[in-house]
């Protein structure tokens, strides 16, 4: 690990200051200490903001949900109001790292978590996310667990996290502070695809600090839930993964929330899935025609062949857990 | 590896100084794309001169204080000391164990301020006021907490490497409340490896602890 400075700041003011001048945030660390130690990571100055006042839970006006960004990701599944209004947000955490993780871990850092592409983790390896123009080893290289949705000539490496997940199906929002204000990105718009820039992983400006995530209201009742696919029962990255969300009013589905962790360089929505499920009565052959549509534009590649299909069935099991099979 | 790599590698970071050495995996690769005993005078060899310059020139150090088993500490470190270095290699509490150094393990899991942690993935600089409880700070007098005894009862280990990461992790999960049935023990037990495979026996002697509370 590099040398560092190390500030702790107490309130925004004073870390958006530090941020300007160059100042790394560090909330949970989990994954910020551990890239440090392998030296991907290099940070001159560490800037503590585990102090701020950023950790509430809170319903918004029509039923929403505001999660503070430095709310635990422990606190933020156990919450009453996460539990009740949005269970997959809930599943999505408790299916990630393990308790002692999420005891350390919070929202603003999970969404902003880098890849675990062990060629991204291996200084010695090319990688274009690390060190840009260097090439990408996992093109040719142990590509199992890459991904096949999103990717480029430049980059397949997976975007890691569940609850982002999650966010992207319900559509969330990104609340961010930056020293020009505040400002809300779409979730789809805050995570970047690789493209020919595969260290650019966020929409951040310098020094922008991630506040909160909102989850939008949606039509109640609705249902919804998490399925993630993994080497071992626990404590694993997925391989692929489902985040489902369903209003079903007077027997038809009304509203369709449905994205994929797993299989993308960012959380993989799959509007195709819910535009062919709206308007239509649940049925196992609805979510079967549905999640044939999960894995359109795939391009996998030598070793995750198996994630094409295996990525329809996730889907097609998730929407019938969360759905019914009537 | 040969011996002129293996002379290469530099004694154990002073206290206070943990080491910024590459890693085993970094040391490993580089030594086998460079090759052989030009590597001991060479890259390796200078890349340490670069460690030991930053140590001459004194690191970022911060000065901390914290509760550790009860006991309020104060000390200054390298910032880039973890809470396990600052345990094992400061306090000289070395029941906490380093097996991964990546959060992977469990091995290092201790409570900060009543919750289970990864001590590895934890620096040390940032646990100003915060109370640790430790392995070695589990016991009432010469009174084993419930749960190290219910670990010698089910014989639920060993070797014993993992064992106070398992018993302070198994702390924090009975606290949670996760321990309805043996299945979620395990799911919510599954950051502790145990290498041995003493699972069986491991959610066994959490489920009766937890039975008995």
């Amino acid at each position: 690990m590099f040398p560092f400075s190390y500030t702790r700041v107490s309130d925004t003011d004073e870390a958006l200051d530090a941020g300007r001048r160059g100042g790394r945030y560090i909330a949970g660390g989990t994954t910020l200490v551990d890239l440090m130690r392998e030296t991907v990571e290099r940070p001159e100055s560490l800037v503590d903001i585990s102090g701020l006042p950023l950790r509430e839970v809170r319903a918004t006006e029509g039923g929403g949900l505001r999660i503070g960004a430095l709310v635990r990701m422990a606190e933020a599944a156990a919450h009453p109001k996460v539990r009740t209004l949005y269970p997959v947000i809930s599943e999505s955490l408790e299916l990630s790292a393990s308790a002692q993780l999420r005891n350390m871990a919070t929202i603003g850092g999970n969404i902003m978590q880098r890849t675990r592409c062990t060629y991204f983790r291996d200084v010695t390896a090319d990688c274009n996310k690390r060190e840009p123009g260097s090439g990408c080893a996992a093109l040719e290289g142990h590509n199992r667990t890459h991904a096949i949705l999103g990717t480029s000539d430049a980059c397949v490496a997976t975007h890691p996290s569940d609850v982002a997940v999650a966010f992207a199906a319900l559509e969330a929002t990104v609340h961010l502070l930056g020293p020009d204000g505040e400002r809300r990105v779409p979730f789809a718009d805050f995570l970047l695809r690789p493209g020919n820039t595969p260290h650019r992983e966020q929409a951040l400006r310098k020094g922008e600090l991630v506040t909160a995530v909102e989850v939008p209201a949606l039509p109640r009742p609705l249902k919804s839930g998490y399925l993630k696919v993994r080497d071992r029962q626990s404590y694993e990255f997925a391989l692929t993964s489902a985040a489902v969300a369903l209003h079903i009013r007077g027997g038809v589905i009304r509203e369709a929330k449905v994205a994929s962790g797993g299989v993308g360089t960012v959380p993989w929505k799959l509007p195709a899935v819910e535009r062919h499920l709206v308007g239509e009565r649940p049925s196992a052959a609805l979510w079967t025609a549905a999640a044939e549509k999960a894995a359109d534009g795939a391009r996998p590649l030598k070793h995750n062949r198996f994630k094409t299909e295996l990525l329809k069935r996730t889907v097609e099991r998730q929407l019938r857990v969360v759905g019914g099979t009537k | 590896m040969s011996t002129e790599s293996v002379s290469a590698v530099p004694p154990p970071a002073e206290p206070g100084e943990p080491s910024s050495a590459p890693t085993r995996r970094t040391f490993i690769a580089t030594t086998t794309a460079v090759g052989g005993a030009a590597v001991a005078g060479g890259v390796i060899g200078g890349s340490f001169l670069v460690g030991s310059e930053e140590a001459a020139a004194a690191p970022p150090a911060s000065r901390v204080s914290l509760t550790v088993n009860g006991t309020r500490r104060t000390v200054t470190v390298d910032n880039r000391t973890s809470l396990l270095d600052l345990l094992r290699e400061h306090f000289g509490l070395t029941g906490s164990k380093k097996g991964c150094d990546a959060g992977a393990c469990g091995a290092c899991t201790v409570l900060v301020d009543g919750q289970r942690h990864n001590a590895c993935l934890t620096l040390a600089v940032r646990l100003e006021g915060a109370e640790v409880i430790t392995i070695e700070g589990l016991a009432d007098g010469d009174e084993l907490h419930p749960l190290q005894q219910a670990f010698i009862d089910e014989d639920a280990f060993q070797c014993g490497y993992c064992t106070p990461g398992q018993i302070m992790s198994g702390v924090g999960c009975i606290k949670e409340g996760h321990t309805g049935s043996p299945e979620e023990i395990r799911e919510w037990m599954s950051g502790n490896i145990c290498r041995c495979g003493c699972y069986v026996k491991i959610v066994r002697a959490v489920e009766q602890t937890a039975d008995r509370k």
